[in-house]
């Protein structure tokens, strides 16, 4: 077990955790932020997406011993008021059904569009394929993606 | 209006004194006591002084807001919006002033609080309506009274109460607290279908702002004072049991507080259908956290040893019966063996219509096919977990579960409760597919809490959810057509069988529009469990049958959507046999539905395409599939759906679950498989088992419903099944190969 100093959503939080163990966890089970979500503990589903910095990362593959003093963002940070371009087109499109990997896929499509903020359709699908939506949204996980990109660029 | 008894369904207007509490009850409270300020905020500047219960359903503030209670599990078929909005219809409130809230399991005031067989709206459809109309004219004869005028002559409309004549009027809010003592009436108007005002137009999920902001609305966001959490070792793989363990290591672990085997059921156990089990011995880890549970487990040393044929004695639904497990390691390759040899014999005939025999005899050409789907894992995003405190004398349990009305008898029998000392609240679920419809979970976690004395949530690791069992079965069939000279349909034979249940629907088209027809079956013993999955045997069988029926058509050289609508006819105009349970009129509906929106008939406009068709859950489903070869890689561009479902609640909430199923039955068709090598799982985790991905999704999707007055029928299952079918015609016409055995990809690199 180990101290560590973390900037969570512009936050300073301390947590006494052994250094191995995933940020996923940090935040779950020691800072209660449960809007990132547990789906396969080895990085293939998405669910676990935050921001480290501006990137898109999968906490669950990010030991809370390699974060360091960089900055982390969680789907309860994106926005003060959910009102973020991806988090607004969301809600517009009326994306998810369960809505349990929305947040991996928001996390993921926010960074994203940061980079690249007027995608075509494919740099859409490569981008986001390594977040699973068991539910089948992604049509409609596209629709919303450039409808925010279209509303940030206008 | 339609006056109608309210004696349907009566118990539901009980009135509800857990709920008369009133003050703050936000519908998610319970989950987490770190909720961002701002949402706290927003919600208690809109909330009124006072509640006042009206019904079961819904209370009405003094400042005219009104919460109704969802009484069903949502697992992402949107029926907490869905139910409400039929409530509220009937009630006359505008929907921007109704708030909702996860009812309980309540079974004396809610029937049917089963989120399984597409039926949630079907079987509430009546009791929901009558809730908003009983209430309405409760609120009218409050008004009635408070003015001193006939009841008939006040109207309620979106919230407010009007009596033109003496020119009163009034907000709901003004009569709740004299509507909540008038006596609940005997009779009530219902609203024409030209009435309504909510059902039939789009209203967003009334969870978006929280699934998009991250709040705790699931089970595994469950967090309690003194709250531990628990995960389990179980058997390696299918007819294996525990020996030995040795948790000396594991228990030195930080943060671990104990380790021990748990028998979920003693041997003199009296089971019911839901005392549900993979594995009736594990290992319980238990602790302060996930991730240190995850890695203790990890540090076990455990011996597993061979299971002996185990015979449980169920009582399913008031019979008595013996449910099998044979000893022995399974293997894939076996079961296709095993398959092959039952389907070449004579099955057990379930329906025989004319003399096949005959026809077969007589026919100028015979079409035989095999088709095979394997075992699939449901795989729900959020995997399986439930909370549980329980003590001496009442179990409060909370999580995702399909099942809470059917769970609680069996958890309340395993710890030895009274039933009434058994609570069941309900988390938003992160899918369900039926997987949830097995609450063995449940009891696990209920007994691990009353063993140890403490509050638990019990958590499932992909790992352990996806080798736990609870499949899809694995599906054989083989379908036989003959034709004559002048190539018209004469029989069709299929022979059917899986492992461990047979996905046979002899009654359902074709049946009915073949003077000859025969159907046999077959099942296969297994220590492998299954469980119903997103529209059972359906989910193997209409990819089957409409494979089959395009060879067919090709073979007699009609158009695939005319040679159904041919043997629809028929069914309509002079069935054979009496026991054909689909309405051949509303079948043909989707179909000619279908071919005018996909501009059928117009040509191929560059596309490969394929068409399906298919009634199950009282709906009927037709789909096109459109497939361009990109690089000589066929790439699915669009769907289109019709479907009929009767009255559509939220159009296009009901539309996003259509292309849900779309996109799943793409996905499993294509890509999905749990295989096994002596007894295990060769799939534990997405590095192996395949999901269909955001690359693999059609480019576009288009839904469209039938337009009728009919009262609704299913929704969540129905589009999932015929698209596997709509998928292998089209990815014929794009590669020139027909798709047989599921998945797809591994009979040959396709869909790039």
């Amino acid at each position: 077990m180990a101290n560590f100093n973390l900037k969570v959503n512009g936050k300073n939080e301390q947590v006494d955790v052994d250094p191995a163990t995933p940020m996923l966890w940090v935040l779950r089970d020691h800072l209660k932020l449960v809007g990132t979500k547990y789906g396969c503990g080895i990085a293939q589903c998405g669910a676990c997406t935050i921001h480290l910095g501006d990137n898109a990362v999968r906490s669950c593959q990010l030991p809370v011993s390699a974060v360091n003093d960089q900055d982390i963002t969680t789907i309860e940070g994106l926005s003060e008021n959910g009102d973020h371009p991806v988090q607004k087109a969301w809600m517009e499109v009326d994306v998810y059904q369960c809505g349990y990997c929305q947040a991996g896929q928001i996390m993921n499509a926010s960074a994203f569009l940061k980079n690249n903020p007027n995608p075509t359709d494919e740099e859409i699908e490569g981008a986001m394929n390594g977040n699973i939506c068991r539910c089948g949204t992604y049509t409609r996980i596209k629709k919303a993606i450039k409808e925010a990109a279209s509303s940030e660029n206008a | 209006m339609a006056s109608i008894k309210t004696k349907i369904g009566r118990r539901a207007f009980i009135k509800n004194t857990s709920l008369a509490s009133g003050g703050l009850v936000l519908g998610f409270s319970f989950l987490n006591s770190c909720k961002p300020k701002q949402v706290a905020e927003m919600a208690v500047q809109e909330m009124p002084k006072e509640w006042f219960e009206i019904n079961g359903y819904l209370k009405i503030g003094d400042n005219g807001l009104v919460t109704i209670l969802s009484p069903n599990p949502e697992i992402g078929q949107n029926v907490r919006t869905s139910m409400p909005m039929i409530v509220a219809d009937e009630l006359e409130i505008d929907w921007k002033d109704v708030l909702v809230e996860q009812a309980p399991l309540n079974t004396d005031l809610y029937s049917w609080q089963v989120a399984g067989g597409s039926r949630s709206i079907s079987s509430s459809w009546q009791s929901l309506r009558m809730a908003g109309a009983t209430a309405r004219q409760m609120l009218k004869e409050a008004a009635a009274k408070a003015w001193q005028v006939p009841v008939g002559e006040i109207s309620a409309v979106a919230g407010k109460l009007t009596h033109e004549v003496s020119g009163n009027s009034a907000g709901y809010g003004d009569m709740a607290s004299a509507a909540s003592q008038i006596a609940v009436p005997e009779e009530v108007d219902l609203k024409e279908r030209s009435e309504f005002s909510i059902i039939g137009t789009s209203r967003k999920n009334v969870d978006g702002r929280k699934i998009v902001t991250g709040q705790p609305l699931f089970g595994l966001d469950v967090q309690r004072e003194g709250m531990l959490i628990a995960t389990l070792a179980h058997p390696p793989a299918f007819g294996m049991q525990l020996k030995s363990f040795d948790a000396d290591s594991a228990k030195q672990m930080p943060g671990i507080k104990d380790v021990f085997s748990l028998k979920i059921y003693d041997d003199d156990f009296k089971r019911s259908a839901f005392h549900h089990t993979a594995f009736n011995e594990v290992i319980v880890v238990l602790g302060e956290s996930t991730w240190q549970v995850m890695q203790a487990k990890k540090a076990l040393k455990v011996e597993w040893e061979n299971a002996p044929e185990v015979s449980v004695g169920m009582s399913m639904f008031g019979n008595e019966m013996k449910v099998n497990f044979p000893a022995g390691l399974e293997n894939s390759t076996n079961h296709r063996l095993k398959m092959e040899e039952l389907n070449a014999r004579k099955g057990k005939v379930v329906r025989k219509d004319g003399n096949p025999e005959a026809a077969f005899k007589n026919a100028s050409k015979v079409i035989e096919r095999s088709y095979s789907a394997p075992f699939l894992a449901h795989n729900t995003m959020e995997p399986m977990n439930f909370f549980a405190n329980v003590t001496d004398d009442h179990a409060e349990l909370l999580g995702p579960t399909q099942t809470p009305e059917w769970m609680e008898p069996a958890i309340a029998e395993r710890l030895g409760l009274p039933i009434e000392k058994v609570d069941i609240m309900m988390t938003r679920q992160g899918g369900g597919f039926g997987r949830r419809l097995y609450g063995h979970f449940m009891v696990e976690v209920a007994a691990i809490s009353q063993k140890v004395k403490a509050p638990v949530k019990l958590v499932y690791s992909r790992e352990d959810d996806m080798s736990q069992g609870i499949y899809r079965p694995s599906y054989y069939a083989t379908y036989r057509a003959a034709l004559d000279a002048d190539n018209n349909l004469t029989a069709l034979h299929v022979k059917t069988g899986g492992i461990p249940e047979s996905p046979l629907f002899a009654n359902r088209f074709p049946a009915g529009a073949l003077d000859n027809y025969l159907a046999e079956d077959w099942t296969i013993e297994s220590n492998i469990t299954t469980g119903a999955f997103r529209a059972p045997r359906s989910n193997f069988i209409a990819g089957a049958e409409q494979s089959f029926l395009d060879e067919v058509a090709e073979a007699a050289g009609k158009d695939p959507i005319e040679l159904r609508l041919e043997l629809l006819k028929r069914a309509q105009e002079n069935p054979v046999g009496e026991r054909n349970d689909y309405d051949a009129a509303r079948y043909a509906g989707v179909l000619e539905l279908v071919k005018e929106k996909s501009n059928w008939e117009s040509g191929n406009q560059g596309m490969n395409r394929g068409v399906s068709a298919y009634f199950c859950h009282d709906s009927y489903v037709a789909q096109v599939l459109d497939i361009a070869m990109e690089k000589d890689k066929p790439v699915v561009q669009k769907v289109t759906t019709a479907i009929d479902c009767g009255i559509v609640i939220n159009p296009d909430a009901a539309t996003n679950l259509a292309e849900g199923g779309v996109v799943d039955g793409i996905g499993h068709a294509m890509y999905s498989a749990i295989t096994f090598k002596d007894g295990a799982p060769e799939q534990k985790n997405f590095d192996k088992y395949r999901l269909i991905r955001h690359s693999e999704a059609p480019k576009s999707i288009e839904t469209h419903f039938v337009q009728n007055d009919i009262d609704p029928t299913g929704l969540g299952e129905p589009p999932f099944p015929p698209i596997m079918g709509a998928l292998a015609n089209a990815l014929y016409k794009a590669t020139g190969q027909r798709h047989y055995h599921q998945p797809f990809i591994t009979e040959k690199q396709v869909l790039g």
